[in-house]
């Protein structure tokens, strides 16, 4: 950090740059931007998500699913190259998985979402095939999900062709943009602080959170996102006008089981939220947890000499967000919450593949055929 | 055999249709350019399927791990090479990968010289300066990316796709998931083409320019259209599965069958990846 002449400045036409790429390509990440840990992790990832996809295919209808998801992955596939202009002229591509959750549910938009985009990596280039499990996860699982939430929560209680299920639709297809660009930030600014050469240079994508996540958010926010909200709303009011069958029958395959259970977990979503911003509460209380104490707090705690044992040990496990510190972030309550969230991400996604596995003996979940 | 190309249109702003146009044209232009060489006689057309993927994920796996720059480097002139004994000529490899990649990690990683903090290598006007660390991080990018592209790109335009389906199999995805894989592939060139026409009919009949909020009203028609169409044709060809006898078993045909060159080429593809991978530690 030696000179930052026209940092400023920099940034600035750095932000421009990027919001004129950002309206022309969907987040695609090609191979290269994030480590082959990350992209296992991420593998990981999408993995119960997938599982849960195929489960609910099997459980709700029947061998029909095979061919209904090839033709709405085709579709994804293909909406993908619809050109939307904005008003003010700029135009951009939109990922379709809001209208694929709307009309399919999100579990299973996850797994049509996914194949249209492993076709995509696969044979088109668009998307690296290592970063998969990434891009899966930021535009097949993150989108799908959010958006169908927020579509279900306008829609409830409303007729099929009532004006507040556009809304549902536009909101829901800009927040789940919108949140796919926050989780790809957040993949790309972990990689300089975990992944550096013996000189510092960071080895895969080069900017911390600081400058990866707004980065990503903002032009998302501007122009893509606003894109898969206008398309999405002006699909499903075009549904509306012409072919409400599809929302009626879309209506019929919400899981309604899950949303009552869901609803009822309410109050400790919140108390978690509560919990995720007031984590960086932590920093004002000083000193270590008890009986977390690393080597060299040993010591200072009076301890002679540290058992050889523990000193070797020390060493072997790095987490990948060593002391929740993401000291590049240089905000260290920003990097605490951005820490809760992704150990919360984790974690729930891991119970409830445990959840998922456990409880998911065949015939659980149907619904009487 | 080619297309053409509506781009002469695209001069004017506010033609989504257009543009919409031009991005499926490409679409049928590529896929139509990759069948076309992969039927070509060349040293990776010839081999089988299965080891082509594993060769491609390996030295994909190597590139991402590597610390070397050297080491990527090599793989990227071992993959314009092996493009070469493989009828892709290298200038097809290059440019699909060169044209495109300045505007986006170029964009990318631009900042990246000035931003990331270390010893000075250029100075250049304005107060700017290179710095060393940048300079590297920049070329990690570059090559990982444009080398990784190129991998997918030479598996991609030596084997037809059908066979890269079947050939999946060997890395244990399940059959289901291989199915849909290749129903959707095919699928997507049925209403690739249904929304070409639809797009066309439109155009053929509308004269002078249309509007912002127009072109949206059309997009969302089609895309409506299109969804409707893709969720009635999906009972129908179940229907048509079911009569041929389809059960939800899947039973998939494997040809395949190892020769001898086969053998050679995988073990050593496998000996380059090990090495690539040591020495890029």
């Amino acid at each position: 950090m030696s000179k930052k002449p026209g940092r400023v400045k920099l940034l600035a036409i750095y932000y421009a740059a990027l919001l004129v790429w950002a309206g022309t390509t969907a987040m695609h990440i090609p191979d290269g931007y994030l480590s082959p840990v990350t992209c296992l992790i991420m593998f990981l990832l999408v993995l119960p998500f997938w599982v849960v996809g195929i489960r609910t295919v099997r459980g709700t209808m029947n061998a029909r699913n095979v061919p209904l998801i090839a033709l709405v992955a085709a579709f994804c596939f293909v909406i993908m190259m619809f050109n939307v202009p904005l008003p003010g002229g700029t135009t951009g591509h939109a990922v379709g998985a809001a209208l694929a959750a709307i009309i399919l549910g999100p579990e299973v938009a996850t797994i049509a979402v996914s194949i249209a985009l492993i076709i995509q990596a696969l044979f088109f280039g668009d998307g690296g095939i290592l970063a998969i499990g990434a891009n899966c996860f930021n535009m097949a699982v993150i989108i799908p999900h959010i958006a169908a939430a927020i579509y279900r929560f306008f829609s409830r209680g409303s007729t099929v062709n009532s004006p507040r299920r556009l809304v549902g639709a536009a909101i829901g297809g800009w927040t789940g943009v919108t949140a796919g660009a926050f989780f790809a930030g957040i993949e790309f600014g972990i990689q300089p602080l975990l992944f550096k050469a013996a000189d510092g240079s960071p080895l895969y994508a080069p900017y911390p959170l600081a400058i990866s996540i707004p980065a990503m958010v903002i032009p998302h926010a501007i122009i893509a996102s606003v894109i898969e909200g206008l398309l999405t709303a002006l699909i499903v009011g075009y549904l509306q006008r012409s072919n409400v069958s599809v929302l009626e029958a879309a209506q019929g395959s919400i899981t309604t089981g899950e949303v009552g259970s869901l609803q009822k977990l309410r109050p400790l979503w919140t108390a978690l939220i509560v919990l995720i911003v007031a984590s960086p509460l932590g920093l004002l209380a000083p000193g270590t947890a008890w009986g977390e104490w690393g080597t060299t707090q040993l010591s200072q705690r009076g301890l002679q000499s540290i058992p050889a044992g523990l000193e070797k040990l020390s060493g072997l496990w790095g987490a990948p967000l060593a002391g929740y510190s993401l000291r590049a972030l240089g905000n260290a309550s920003l990097g605490y919450v951005l820490s809760a969230v992704l150990g919360i991400v984790v974690v729930t996604i891991v119970v409830w593949l445990f959840m998922v596995l456990m409880a998911a003996t065949p015939g659980s979940h149907k619904q009487a055929r | 055999m080619w297309i053409t190309s509506p781009s002469k249109l695209l001069d004017q702003p506010g033609r989504a249709v257009e543009h919409t146009l031009h991005a499926i044209t490409q679409v049928l232009e590529r896929s139509l350019f990759a069948e076309e060489l992969s039927r070509r006689t060349g040293l990776f057309q010839a081999l089988d399927a299965r080891v082509k993927i594993v060769a491609v994920l390996g030295l994909l796996i190597s590139v991402s791990l590597s610390r070397s720059l050297a080491v990527i480097a090599s793989i990227y002139a071992l993959v314009l090479l092996l493009g070469v004994v493989s009828a892709i000529p290298a200038a097809v490899l290059i440019r699909r990968v060169w044209l495109a990649l300045p505007f986006f990690t170029g964009v990318i990683v631009l900042p990246a010289l000035f931003l990331t903090p270390g010893p000075a290598l250029v100075g250049l006007p304005f107060g700017m300066i290179v710095t060393q660390t940048g300079a590297t991080t920049a070329l990690f990018l570059l090559l990982r990316v444009s080398t990784s592209v190129s991998l997918t790109l030479l598996l991609v335009l030596t084997t037809p796709w059908n066979t890269v389906l079947r050939a999946l199999s060997v890395l244990r995805l399940p059959d289901v998931f291989v199915l849909i894989l290749g129903m959707t592939y095919r699928y997507v060139y049925l209403l690739l083409r249904l929304a070409n026409d639809m797009f066309l009919s439109r155009k053929s009949r509308v004269v002078g320019r249309m509007s912002t909020a127009e072109n949206r009203r059309i997009l969302a028609a089609i895309g409506g259209t299109l969804l409707t169409k893709s969720l009635d044709l999906s009972g129908e060809v179940y229907l048509a599965m079911q009569s041929r006898g389809f059960r939800g078993s899947i039973v998939t045909l494997k040809p395949f069958k190892m020769q001898g060159r086969d053998w050679a080429w995988l073990t050593a593809l496998i000996v380059i990846v090990g090495a690539s991978i040591l020495l890029g530690r």
